[in-house]
């Protein structure tokens, strides 16, 4: 019994691994095709297509406006967020719960909805289509996340804290910087951490609010339209290496926070 | 204290939301009571969705479509996050769960692409099916509502483990060895104990697949290609193609009073507090 269970455990994992890695082997693997279609057989190895990434004036700048919008955008939310969680967590505030509500609305919403509301909204105001444009709409879907993880790590012994250093004469900037910052800093990297992933692989707000600057999921999109092509491929894996760089640090940075 | 301080800290996050968030939604609410082609306010917009076949399909295409994805990833998903957590060695379940969970940081779009490389005409499970005789010729796998449900699956799959395998690590093996103890049999242990104590981490996941499931716009349209539209497909097609932007305001609504329905219907499991 005990065995046959391990084995049909080891079955269905192997199962479920195979499922879940198989596109990215085969994305990875035609990314190294010599020929013009990823389908097999395979032709490669051969470096040719990420050669074409590299020499894709539209990508390398998609690329570099996706890192910039999510830097910007992921700081921006996670700032804001930051201190609402510590306004709400320090101070009584009329009517407090609703409006934490609203702070957290926006998780409950479609990103498309959120894009498409901003769109009418500067159309209306007559704002171009812009990189900032996006970035708005980035923070907006960021800022909630942000201020429920710093606000839900905000504990009442940290309060404690606080008030000791003002009894110590700390001023309130001082208490802020040399005490609630360090305290909260592994809940704030995590939301900005967070917040730079999902705005770097945002599709549908840049789709709907940038036109010619844009970021490098949609320049990746329009490279789809021209059907199955090993470029495509290429980026793919290369973003696809970097994020998986990224959750590794993000991995070992919060194995090495946790005995404190 | 200083009194103006609390708001201070508490306004510019609260008047980004109201000025980037509130201020779209009236915006598109109004938007949507207008036409196209001028005139006053008007229900057209509504009344054309829930009267025109082609529009109301889109939306139950697409909740039937959230349903399948939902029940199958919970499915999948179950089994696989319990032998994570019951049947790997302690030291090797941080990597185990690392790596099923790796391609969820593939981007959305690249993700939805490679399944079309996988299951296009000439792709590797065709080429593998031909290859070995199992059919003549190449089975028609994109384009279809089964390719929009794997590409959903996978990724679903992905985020159940996480939130089932969280949920199955916090529950304290003394339950299981009471009940045990007490002449339950495995079945009923399952059953009876830890069904029911893991099942606020499955409806937290199975909100989150249904949300972020139902308004994807990026699946669908790569996988399913425009055979069956899904309604955020709708949506894109109003302003993409026909610039309507007071339909495509009343179906974004739409579509959100769905998700408010369900967000209702889970608002138990899904509270956000100060630990």
């Amino acid at each position: 019994m005990r065995a046959a269970i391990k084995f049909l455990s080891a079955g269905y994992a192997a199962a479920i691994y195979a499922f879940i890695f198989l596109p990215v082997i085969v994305l990875v693997v035609f990314s190294l095709q010599s020929t013009a279609f990823p389908i097999p057989p395979f032709t490669g190895p051969s470096l040719r297509w990420y050669k074409a990434v590299l020499g894709d004036a539209r990508l390398t700048s998609a690329l570099a406006n996706s890192l910039l919008v999510a830097a910007l955008s992921s700081f921006i939310a996670a700032a804001l967020g930051f201190l609402a969680a510590w306004g709400f967590a320090r101070f009584t505030l009329p009517g407090s719960a609703l409006l934490r509500g609203l702070i957290t609305l926006p998780l409950t919403v479609s990103y498309l909805i959120i894009g498409m509301g901003l769109l009418v909204l500067f159309n209306w105001a007559g704002l171009p289509k812009s990189l900032t444009a996006a970035g708005i709409g980035h923070v907006v879907i960021n800022l909630p996340l942000c201020f429920a993880i710093i606000y839900s790590q905000m504990g009442d012994h940290q309060i404690n804290i606080e008030r000791a250093a003002r009894d110590l004469g700390a001023r309130e900037w001082q208490v802020l910087t040399m005490v609630t910052l360090p305290i909260m800093w592994p809940a704030i990297f995590a939301s900005l951490f967070l917040s730079m992933t999902f705005s770097w692989d945002e599709f549908v707000i840049s789709f709907l609010l940038t036109r010619f600057d844009t970021t490098l999921p949609v320049e990746i999109w329009n490279l789809l339209r021209s059907g199955l092509n090993p470029k495509t491929n290429a980026v793919g894996s290369m973003v696809f290496g970097v994020s998986v760089l990224l959750a590794i640090a993000f991995e070992l940075i919060l194995l090495r926070r946790k005995p404190a | 204290m200083d009194r103006a301080l609390p708001w201070a800290l508490v306004g510019p996050a609260l008047l980004w939301t109201v000025a980037f968030f509130v201020l779209p939604f009236l915006a598109m609410g109004l938007l949507s009571l207008t036409s196209q082609d001028g005139g006053g306010l008007t229900f057209a917009n509504y009344a054309q969705f829930f009267t025109d076949p082609s529009y109301y399909r889109a939306l139950t295409n697409s909740l039937e479509v959230t349903a399948l994805v939902t029940v199958i990833s919970i499915l999948l998903a179950y089994p696989f996050a319990w032998i994570l957590a019951e049947q790997v060695p302690e030291r090797w379940q941080r990597l185990a769960l690392l790596l099923a969970v790796l391609p969820f940081w593939t981007s959305y779009v690249v993700r939805s692409y490679s399944w079309l490389l996988v299951l296009a005409e000439q792709g590797v499970i065709n080429d593998a099916l031909t290859g070995v005789g199992l059919v003549a010729e190449p089975v028609q796998l994109a384009n279809t509502r089964t390719a929009t449900i794997i590409g959903f699956v996978h990724f679903f799959v992905m985020l159940l483990t996480l939130t089932i395998f969280a949920s199955l690590k916090q529950l304290s093996p003394s339950y299981r060895k009471a009940a045990a103890d007490l002449g339950a049999s495995p079945l009923r242990v399952f059953v009876h104990v830890i069904l029911p104590l893991t099942l606020p981490g499955i409806m937290v996941g199975a909100f989150l697949t249904f949300v972020l499931a139902i308004g994807d716009y990026i699946t669908p349209q790569i996988l399913g290609g425009n055979n069956e539209l899904l309604m955020p497909q709708l949506i894109m097609m109003q302003i993409g193609r026909r610039g309507d932007f007071p339909l495509a305001s009343a179906l974004s609504l739409i579509l959100m009073a769905v998700v408010t329905v369900a967000y209702i219907a889970c608002a138990r499991w899904l509270k956000i507090e100060r630990a």
